[in-house]
């Protein structure tokens, strides 16, 4: 059980706005997250990742606290390790597609299974500038699953992929999410497309 | 015959102060790239002193503070047994402190160009501050490491007034190559200062080229 509850001020053009959520997920569920631009979808994932803290809140996931606001407490983004997909993939340039995994983890059938599930096996030795979108998007979910983390973080994450490669992929990561016991929350702009993954919704405005 | 050894001199003071600073310099420009504070803008502007300060200006402090007559110098000589002024050690503290704006101001302002999702990316896969450091920034940020590094290599090479305030010009010791050509044109000597000249030239032009091939090569498009 992930249980948030938090309380973060955001700027946006519209002037100064109070993002608040209060919200228990079920460990293993598939949750889509959506509403407006600038409503705080990323900044709430990324208060989630230990990457930008709120003002105030309190996160509990599976028992550990990761964030108090009350008691000080936040443990930083390394100990929480929660697998991230950014919006804009974040890939690292220096880095091959071998290497985005194996920077990840050392477990060297993982990331052969990764390569496969991301269909990635031949370009293995490129560098995303190599890549297109659509390649460097799939590497970047397979970098956040080669931690195999127990909280999934997934910011627009099919956005550059074609009808067909997305329902192939989503049929993949279906089987991943439920071996490695997952919860994963995944922002998107077209909810729609996600109803055959995701168990529940949230919307924030 | 002309002394070559201003010539070494030089190269070795250049080699060891570019290493210096690699070494102090780039955990300095990291730290500056990351946020902004009062005592980080005070510490930028101090870091950037030297590129508009009179070297002579900044040689004569650097003289007064370190002299064994007073203060630190006196304090250095007696406890470490150390001395600055008119030795080698001082004029690679004087290059250190002259060129730290060379190295500093373009690696950190490459680290400030580079987004911050890679160094987040980096975090959320379990690795430190200092690995992120080394395995994602400092990759991808090699030109301007390059280019910093040649610069501050190029620019210990023609120092003179801050290096002729604290060493003066002791052969073998603190006679650099900028200084020689000095004394030689003093004494009339220009095949002498002709030489040192032509090297400096020849070994400076080399530098500069290679920074602009380097950098060119490195923005080549991956469809050229």
């Amino acid at each position: 059980m992930i249980s948030i509850d938090i309380e973060k001020n955001l700027k946006t053009y519209q002037g100064k706005r109070v993002l608040k959520i209060s919200r228990n997920f079920p460990a293993g569920s598939i949750t889509k997250i959506y509403g407006p631009s600038g409503a705080g979808k990323t900044t709430f994932l990324k208060i989630i990742a230990g990457l930008v803290t709120p003002e105030d809140g309190k996160i509990v996931v599976n028992g550990t606290v990761w964030l108090d606001s009350v008691t000080g407490v936040s443990l930083p983004p390394q100990k929480r390790m929660a697998g991230f997909v950014f919006q804009d993939y974040a890939l690292f340039p220096n880095m091959t597609v071998r290497q985005h995994l194996e920077y990840a983890t050392d477990n060297t059938n993982w990331i052969t299974r990764l390569l496969a599930i991301g269909k990635l096996e031949t370009l293995d030795q490129h560098r995303p500038e190599y890549l297109s979108g659509g390649q460097q998007q799939r590497l970047a979910i397979l970098r956040a699953l080669a931690i195999r983390p127990k909280l999934l973080l997934m910011d627009e994450p099919f956005s550059a992929l074609d009808a067909e490669m997305k329902q192939a992929l989503i049929a993949e990561l279906k089987i991943i999410f439920k071996e490695l016991g997952s919860t994963v929350l995944i922002v998107t702009h077209n909810p729609q497309e996600l109803d055959e993954l995701t168990t529940s919704g949230l919307l924030i405005e | 015959m002309t002394d070559l050894s201003p010539i070494w001199l030089t190269l070795k003071l250049a080699a060891i102060t570019t290493l210096l600073l690699l070494i102090i310099g780039l955990p300095v420009a990291w730290w500056l790239s990351r946020g902004r504070s009062v005592i980080k803008t005070i510490i930028e502007a101090i870091i950037t002193m030297p590129l508009v300060l009179p070297p002579s200006v900044l040689g004569f402090y650097l003289l007064l503070a370190f002299s064994p007559q007073r203060g630190v110098g006196k304090w250095l000589q007696q406890t470490f047994d150390v001395q600055f002024v008119f030795s080698f050690k001082g004029l690679v503290l004087a290059s250190f402190i002259y060129s730290m704006p060379f190295m500093i101001a373009p690696v950190k302002s490459a680290l400030q160009q580079l987004p911050t999702t890679l160094a987040q990316a980096s975090y959320t896969l379990g690795k430190t501050r200092w690995q992120t450091f080394i395995k994602v920034l400092l990759p991808n940020i090699k030109p301007s490491l390059f280019t910093a590094s040649v610069l501050t290599f190029a620019h210990t090479l023609g120092e003179f007034g801050v290096v002729l305030m604290i060493g003066g010009s002791i052969p073998n010791v603190t006679r650099v190559a900028s200084i020689a050509v000095y004394d030689s044109v003093e004494r009339m000597d220009y095949a002498s200062a002709n030489t040192y000249s032509l090297i400096l030239l020849c070994i400076t032009f080399i530098m500069v080229i290679s920074v602009f091939l380097f950098n060119k090569y490195q923005a080549k498009s991956p469809l050229d």
